[in-house]
């Protein structure tokens, strides 16, 4: 199943299951969403499940606050990465924060899903990656899937969760498909996954990422070094105790996400693990992102975006120390 | 690919990456529908204009509406000659020819999005000749029509749907700012920029361009309100082209949107959008009031978007044939093709120039698009700051060293 596919089923699960479950946005109804992750959901559950809002994304999200305030758990979707900032406001100062400012009387079972990330040859806005100004934010929960099996699972704990969630979905893995399992009995929401096992070097990413890694581990194999990979799943809480345990084996950790390096959620990662696994460490924990930089026009995007030789490059270089 | 792609081998077998994507794949999504029948919430009554709120001066068969109603604004176009309403026909051909260009370009995979304007020709071009030189306009970005009557060259417009750049053009040479994507934004700066001609003692006027969608945001509302206290000489043109990609109006807004204009405290009119003679009218109207000091107006273009949203997406699955076909019976060029003749104001010499002119339009279009290089690698370090950065500085030095490595891997 595809990965936008997953989600969409997941979501259709959520909405039979629980009457107060909600979906929310532009166009979600009858377009089922510009990347159809919403598609047949209207037509099912009807316009008062499935709800066409303004074009207004301060709206959306205020709104869902309300609605959640009322005991309803909205699944609010956010076109594409670059127009969250008009809800930012709302997300920041209001969804975060509310239930520490109602000494935890008032639950926010929130979830914002945000097509995000490049490699799709889109205009601007459409390509960026800014979980980590999200991650920052006390109060939010932050996670990005990487196949269709977690899309679905971590959609349902999303949904459960009643705490704001972030979800951001990694759009150019949209049509990735891998199998689900809807009988299956998912591990916690927050947990960091083993992709594949290696001696020499941890690789982490989460979302786009994890398939580049695990690519740059087949190539690395074929000159002989063992590369493990692991799928962080969630950016906000890390799983920092899976972290350390691989690092801790392998001595040598390369973080790698699509948002630039310069205070992203790699830099966290790397002082935490460098705290610690010092003792461990060969060598300092590498970063490979995106530059300081706005994200650049379609035709030179992949030289913005991490790729093979890069994540091959910072591997090489780990391994010189 | 291109040569500069062409330059760069990657050092590993295993790394085939896909190089200089062209094509967006989010169009990929939009599997064909087929859903049939779909349901249209329909307006109450109660929030319903009756009809002769809107401004027409010319009729869908193209005779002259001379309605005392329109006096006010009619006046504004009392004197217009034969020549420059050949002018409006001319600009409206050669903006539809660009338009349809574009579209086929990126059919043909050398553009990545085109955003249409089919259907809108007479709500750009009638507000866009509206406009003096030293006026601004912030448009969003589908006004091609508009950026042709201030002089842009067309073909700047097609970097950012290329993917080669995210503007293309220096906003000041022509008064034209660059196109914003975030829907509503301009609208804040328009209404900033014209705060500082009142500053200036200057007697220029904005025109900001919108669409029915973006009345919905915070952004549109906060610069009627800026607009309003200030006095500030913005005309808001909103193009409502009924749809906000599949939503329709009804919901964004349950009362007219022209109407907004007077709960903040400035006059909105509602203009015949496929009215070339109508809309030139009212926006003269509008931008002399603002530049005599009489502060700002909204303007609703009631008009229709003929094609898709964008070339990704598929309107099959939310409106039907019958309203376009209707709306195709108010085409705003064949509307004034039709004065033109009945009025002996253009022969066949005339419409077969245009024709011929339309040719060489296409074609410019098509060579200089097919031409247009990819920016250099390093542009994605230019203009970060306008002071520098010693971060960008370091960056693009290891970039720098990254990008070498591949010439040394080669030479071994
Ligand atoms: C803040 C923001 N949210 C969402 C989008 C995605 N989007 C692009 S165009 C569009 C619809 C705009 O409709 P309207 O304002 O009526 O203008 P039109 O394109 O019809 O001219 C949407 C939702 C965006 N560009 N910006």
């Amino acid at each position: 199943m595809a990965l936008a596919k997953a989600i969409n089923e997941s979501l259709r699960r959520a909405l039979e299951s629980d009457p107060k479950v909600l979906i929310m946005g532009e166009d979600v109804g009858k377009l089922g969403g510009v990347f159809r992750v919403t598609d047949g959901l209207q037509k099912d559950f009807g316009e008062d499940r499935v709800i066409d809002t303004p074009l207004a994304e301060s709206g959306i999200v205020g709104t869902a606050i309300g609605l959640a305030l009322r005991g309803y758990r909205p699944v609010v979707e956010i076109q594409f990465d670059g127009f969250v900032f008009p809800a930012y406001d709302q997300i920041v100062t209001q969804l975060a924060k509310m239930h520490a400012r109602s000494l935890g009387k008032v639950k926010m079972p929130v979830v914002i899903r945000i097509p995000y990330g490049g490699g799709i040859g889109a205009v601007e806005h459409h390509s960026e990656s800014p979980e980590a100004l999200f991650a920052h934010v006390a109060g939010l929960k932050v996670v990005s899937p990487s196949n269709s099996a977690d899309a679905y699972w971590m959609m349902q704990q999303a949904i459960q969760s009643d705490d704001p969630v972030i979800y951001f979905e990694p759009k150019r893995r949209y049509w990735d498909k891998a199998e689900v399992d809807p009988e299956a009995i998912p591990g916690p929401l927050h947990a960091a996954r083993v992709v594949r096992e290696g001696t020499d070097l941890t690789l982490a990413a989460y979302g786009p990422m994890v398939k580049l890694c695990q690519e740059a581990a087949d190539a690395a194999a074929e000159e002989g070094r063992s590369l493990e990979v692991l799928d962080l799943r969630s950016i906000s809480p890390v799983d920092f105790d899976t972290v350390q345990a691989s690092v801790e084996k392998t001595r040598r950790l390369v973080v790698v996400h699509e948002a630039p390096v310069f205070l992203g959620s790699g830099a966290e990662i790397a002082a935490r693990i460098t705290e610690r696994c010092f003792y461990h460490l060969e060598a300092p924990v590498l970063r490979v992102g995106g530059y300081h930089a706005p994200y650049p026009p379609a035709r030179i995007e992949e030289d913005y975006l991490p790729d093979l030789d890069r994540v091959l490059d910072a591997v090489d270089r780990s391994l010189a120390y | 690919m291109t040569e500069s792609t062409a330059a760069r081998k990657p050092r590993r077998s295993a790394g085939s990456k896909a190089t200089g994507t062209t094509g967006t794949k989010a169009g990929a999504a939009a599997a064909k529908a087929g859903t049939a029948g779909a349901k249209r919430t329909t307006r109450t009554a109660a929030t319903k204009g009756p009809a002769t709120e809107l401004v027409q001066l010319l009729t869908p068969e193209g005779e002259r509406v001379e309605t005392a109603a329109y006096a006010e604004y009619a006046q504004y176009v009392a004197g217009i000659t034969p020549d420059e309403l050949r002018g409006l026909y001319r600009d409206m051909v050669l903006t539809r020819r660009f338009d349809a260009e574009a579209t086929a370009l990126q059919r043909q995979g050398e553009l990545g999005l085109w955003a249409s304007l089919l259907g809108q020709e007479a709500a750009q071009i009638g507000s866009g000749r509206a406009t003096r030189e030293d006026d601004y306009v912030f448009p969003t970005y589908r006004e091609h029509g508009v950026a042709w009557c201030r002089g842009v060259d067309p073909t700047n417009l097609l970097g950012m749907f290329r993917g080669v750049n995210n503007g293309g053009w220096d906003p000041n040479s022509n008064n034209f700012h660059l196109y914003t994507i975030v829907i509503g934004s301009q609208a804040l700066h328009a209404t900033g920029y014209a705060m500082g001609i009142t500053k200036d003692g200057a007697d220029s006027a904005v025109i900001a361009y919108f669409g029915d969608g973006a009345s919905s945001q915070g952004d549109v509302s906060e610069a009627f309100n800026f607009a309003a206290v200030y006095n500030a000489p913005v005309v808001f043109f909103c193009q409502n082209n009924q749809w906000a990609i599949s939503e329709s109006n009804e919901k964004q807004t349950r009362v007219p949107l022209y109407q907004r204009a007077q709960g903040f405290g400035f006059p909105g009119v509602r203009v015949d959008g496929n009215d070339a003679l109508a809309v030139l009218a009212v926006t003269r109207w509008a931008l002399e009031r603002a530049r005599r000091g009489e502060g700002p107006a909204l303007i609703e273009a009631y008009t229709y978007r003929m094609g898709a949203h964008t070339t990704s997406d598929d309107p099959s699955r939310y409106r039907h044939d019958d309203e376009r076909v209707a709306w195709e019976a108010k085409d705003p060029i064949l509307r004034l093709r039709r004065f033109l003749e009945s009025a002996h104001h253009a022969d066949e010499g005339f419409f077969g120039e245009l024709e011929a002119e339309s040719e060489a339009l296409g074609k410019r279009v098509r060579e200089v698009v097919r031409a247009m290089p990819d920016p250099d690698r390093f542009a994605i370090f230019e203009n970060v700051y306008a002071d520098g950065h010693a971060l960008v500085d370091e960056e693009r030095a290891q970039f720098a060293a990254y990008q070498a490595s591949f010439a040394e891997a080669e030479g071994v």
